[in-house]
This record gives structure tokens, sequence and C-alpha cells, in this order.
């Protein structure tokens, strides 16, 4: 009886602590939430959307206007090169390449590539695109952040398409199609859906990548619609504006932070909703 | 014919992955030549001086303050993501667990510049005005060890809140696939040990971790190698400072905080210097890449 009353001791002791690390951890994350919320919300107005940044010490006037415009163009770049690269690059892994050992090897490197520094791949840009170039310009920054997509698109890619069923497969073989028809009417009508849930995930990555744009796209105080100088990004931008003196400024990015916050979260949360229909459609 | 030009075509961009990827070594090596042709390989880990006047730099304090910023976050990570994951798959009640999980997923992907300006403004001054004053007082008081836990700097960005700004940032990551993997222990496995008349925690000790040690060291090791590599998260709070580390709450830096700070106004040797920091942190993050897929493997 003694041991028994210990051992339940022991265990509402553990469980007890588990209970408050969920506690602590979870709080943790929501006063992130609310803290980006509160700060958020609180210096949100139209200006931001609709104004180009202004002197420090204007009061009341200046927005990041460039910046939306900026990472619109860039992510559109970017998606523009490393989407066709991934998709295409995914379909030799799961399709013609399914059995060679080439394959393998570029899956493995994918799933590695996923997780190199992003920080590590903008300084590898700035030695061949900015360097040469003579000033920071937005194709470096859209290269960079095609780098970070690339081999995400190639990896859900690869997936997706091997979960679609071989007999399928050849049931339009059988139909005497041949092999880059079956993929494009059979293969990726069947996988579009994940294919699309891996490109949504994707930008949702990169619209809040910063390392990778400082040493490439830099900022810029205008936007020029011209991708051969730099480039004015969100993150670049509340990067330096939170670490900037101003008062009005740093509000300006906590705006930013909310918008970028927000932009991310909805991205996911569609994901994960076409997700859903899928299983159970 | 068509069909032909498709696999060339597919080919290419399976190939060009590889491109890329071999070509990020090649010119990261090319590039950090120089520093490694001026201080020698192994000088230039050893060197604790980063000294512009004098033109020598090494690596020894940015790769020490990466390496234990590290190490401290996943010490705090760990067991906090653990007792979530306990709390999510047996503890929670059932209708909160599916929202709670996927709460603690969609956190994952918030951007780390966020992280890092939550830690810049809220975290940072939390912890100088409350934590920092109370560890001074208890492990600071410790003789020979207790100069390491002592205050020094004002302004709360430093080494230990950098680390746990990255724990914070690491744990929604640890967790869920912590979480994922206890759900996959086959329920005929816990029931057979409640049979025999274990406790809730005996079952988790004995069974649940047992069955899922080396998916969970798999996700810790991914997690590391996030952090090794984190840098907007960092680069806001860990203060910036080229000194010997003679306190936990001393600013300092880390290898992506001393890219991120100095690279745009870097020029020849000292250039060099910081693509030979990218070099050790791209290969240190393939070593503990290929360490994380070598683990999961070994189960499947």
């Amino acid at each position: 009886m003694n041991n028994l009353a210990r051992r339940k001791l022991k265990n509402a002791a553990a469980l007890t602590l588990s209970l408050l690390c969920a506690a602590l951890g979870l709080s943790l994350l929501f006063i992130i939430l609310y803290d980006v919320l509160k700060n958020g919300v609180s210096s949100i107005n139209w200006r931001l959307f609709t104004e180009n940044p202004a002197p420090p010490t204007l009061k009341g006037a200046g927005g990041l206007k460039n910046a939306f415009l900026g990472q619109g163009l860039l992510t559109l770049a970017a998606l523009t090169i490393g989407v066709p690269v991934g998709v295409l690059g995914g379909t030799f892994l799961a399709e013609y390449g399914r059995h060679l050992k080439i394959s393998r090897a570029v899956s493995i490197l994918s799933d590695m590539a996923i997780s190199i520094p992003s920080i590590v791949i903008g300084a590898f840009v700035y030695a061949i695109l900015v360097r040469p170039w003579g000033n920071f310009n937005g194709w470096a920054g859209a290269a960079a952040l095609a780098i970070i997509i690339i081999p995400i698109v190639i990896r859900t890619t690869e997936d997706m398409m091997n979960l679609v069923p071989w007999t399928i497969r050849e049931a339009a073989f059988a139909l005497g199609a041949p092999y880059h028809k079956v993929i494009f009417s059979v293969v990726y009508r069947a996988a579009a859906g994940g294919i699309f849930t891996g490109i949504l995930l994707a930008v949702a990555r990169i619209a809040g990548e910063t390392a990778p744009l400082l040493f490439t796209s830099f900022n810029s105080n205008y936007f020029k619609l011209s991708m051969s100088d730099p480039v004015p990004s969100l993150t670049v931008s509340i990067y330096q504006y939170a670490a900037s003196p101003y008062e009005n400024w740093i509000s300006l990015a906590w705006a930013a932070a909310f918008v970028v916050t927000c932009f991310v979260l909805l991205l996911n949360i569609l994901g994960r909703v076409i997700i859903k229909l899928r299983v159970k459609g | 014919m068509l069909n032909r030009l498709f696999k060339t075509v597919t080919l290419a961009a399976a190939v060009s992955l590889i491109l890329i990827i071999s070509g990020m070594a090649a010119t990261l090596w090319s590039e950090s030549l120089p520093a490694f042709r001026h201080f020698g390989f192994f000088r230039f880990i050893a060197t604790a001086d980063w000294n512009y006047a004098r033109e020598i730099y090494g690596a020894l304090r940015p790769l020490a303050g990466t390496v234990i910023s590290t190490l401290i976050a996943l010490a705090a990570a760990v067991p906090v993501s653990l007792g979530t994951a306990v709390f999510l798959t047996e503890l929670c009640p059932y209708r909160l667990r599916a929202g709670i999980g996927m709460a603690i997923e969609l956190l994952a992907a918030i951007p780390s510049i966020i992280y890092g300006m939550w830690g810049l403004f809220v975290f940072a001054p939390f912890l100088e005005i409350w934590f920092q004053p109370l560890v001074g007082a208890s492990l600071g008081r410790l003789p020979l060890l207790g100069f390491f836990f002592q205050t020094r700097y004002a302004g709360g960005t430093n080494l230990f809140s950098a680390a746990l700004v990255l724990a914070v940032m690491i744990m929604p990551f640890i967790t869920s696939i912590t979480r994922d993997a206890f759900l996959q222990v086959p329920a005929i496995l816990k029931e057979s040990s409640y049979g025999l008349g274990s406790t809730k925690w005996e079952t988790i000790r004995e069974v649940i971790m047992p069955y899922c040690k080396t998916t969970i060291a798999g996700g810790v090791i991914i997690a590391m190698g996030r952090a090794l590599g984190e840098t907007m998260a960092v680069a806001y709070v860990v203060g910036n400072r080229h000194g010997a580390l003679d306190s936990i709450f001393s600013p300092y830096n880390t290898i992506t905080s001393v890219m991120a700070n100095e690279f745009n106004e870097a020029a020849g040797l000292q250039m060099s210097a910081i693509f030979a920091l990218a070099l050790v942190l791209f290969l240190a993050n393939f070593l503990v890449l290929a360490l994380a897929k070598h683990i999961l493997r070994a189960k499947t």
C-alpha cells in the first residue's frame, strides 16, 4: 500500500509538472500573438498602405506603400522562377526518374536544402548576383527567395504525385496515351490540390523571410517598379524601423509585423482547409 | 518526341537543385579562401579576436555564441515541449485537443522576425527587470562560477535573451513533432500497460517515450539545425558585442548576427571572414541534418 501511494504521488507530481509546462508554453505563445495584435492594431491605419516612407521627424505622415508593392513584386518574381522549376523537378522524381539513384539523391538533398539557413542563401546570391551587378537589385532578391522555394515545391510535388495510385496511370497508358500526356491530363489533375497547397505554404514561408533579402534586394524609400534597382520589402523595413530610435517608425514596424503575421497565418489556415476538403471529398 | 522533350525538361529541373547547392558550396568556399589563406583554417576557428583596426578576424566567439545559445535554447525548449505534448495527448479535454494542437502548429509558421521584434520590445526588457536580478542574487553568489550569472550591461539584449527567444521559437515545432509521435503509439500498447496496473506517468515513461524516442530525437535535432541558422530572432536581441563572454547576461555575437550586422559594410578580408563564417554554418547545418536523417532512417 505504501508503494502504491508513492507511485500515485509520483504520477500526480509528473502530470502536474506537464500541466505547468503546457501552461508556460501555451501562455508564452499566446502572449506573442497578443502583443503583436495589441501593438499592431493600435498603430495600423490607411497611411500604412497609401503613403511612401517619410522622414521620422514628420509626425503623422508616412507609410509603407512602397514595401507592400515591392514585397508583392519580389514574391511574384520568385514564384515565376521557383514554381516551374520545383514542380518539374518534383515530376521527374515521382515519374520519369522514380527508380533512378539520382532522384533519391535530389530528394534527400531537397530535404536538407529546405533547412539551409536563409542568411547563407543571401550571402551566396550576393556573391553571384549583387557584386558582379554593382548594386543591390530586385532580381537577386527574387533569386534568393526562389532558392528557398524550389526544394519545398520539389518535395511536395513529389509526395503529392506519389499519392496518385499507379492503377490510374496504367488505365491511361492502356488507352494509348504517351507518358507526358498521362502526367498532364491524369497525374497533375489528381495532385493539383496538394501541389497548390505546397505552393501556398511556400509563399507563406517567403513572406516572412528577411535575412536573404538583406544582402540582395536590400531596401529603398521609393518604389520604381524596376527589378534592377534595390526593391523595398516589408520584412527588411520592419527590421530597419524596429531597430530605429524613432517612435513613429517603431509603430510602423509593429503595424507591418501585424500585417505579415496575419497574412502568414491566413495562408497556413487556407492550406489546411484545402487539405481537409480534399480528404473529405 | 514531345514525351522525350518533357522528360529532358523535368530532368534539367531536378538537376538544377544539385547545381544550386553545389554552386552554393563552391561559392562560399572560394569567397572564404582569402581568410583561410591569411589566417589558416584552424587558426581562424580558434582565434577569439574580431578586430577591424588590426585586421584580425577569428570565428571562435561567434561560433561559441551560436553553440551556447542553441544549447540553452534546446535545454529550455525540450522539457517544456515534451510536457506540452504529454498534456495535449494525455491530459487535455478531448474537445480542446484539436484546437490547441492546430494553434501550436500555426505558431510554428510565424516568421522569425516577429519573434525577434517581440523579443526586443517585450521579452528582453521583461527578463532584465524580473529574471536577471533573481539569478544574479542566487546563482551569481556562487563561488568561482558566480561571475557568469551577474548582470554587467543594461538593456536586456544579451546571449541569454537570444537563447530564450530561440527557445520560444523552436518550441511549437518540437511540440507538434512530439505530439504526432505520441499519437502514433498503438492504443493496444498503452492499454496493456494500464492493464498491468501502471499509472499514467509510468505508461508515459515506460511505454510511450521508448516507443517514440527516435522520432523525438530526430525532431529535436532538426530544431537544433533551425536554432543554429536562425538570424532575425537572434540579431535583434543578442546585443552584438565583440568581446569576451564574461556572463551569460552580457551582449555577445553569433555567426548569424555578425553576418546580419556587418555583411553590408564589409570589404576585403573582413568580407572573406564573414563568408568563412557562413561556410562553417552551412557545413554545420548539413552535418546536423544528415544526423537527423540517419536517426530517422534507422527507425524505418
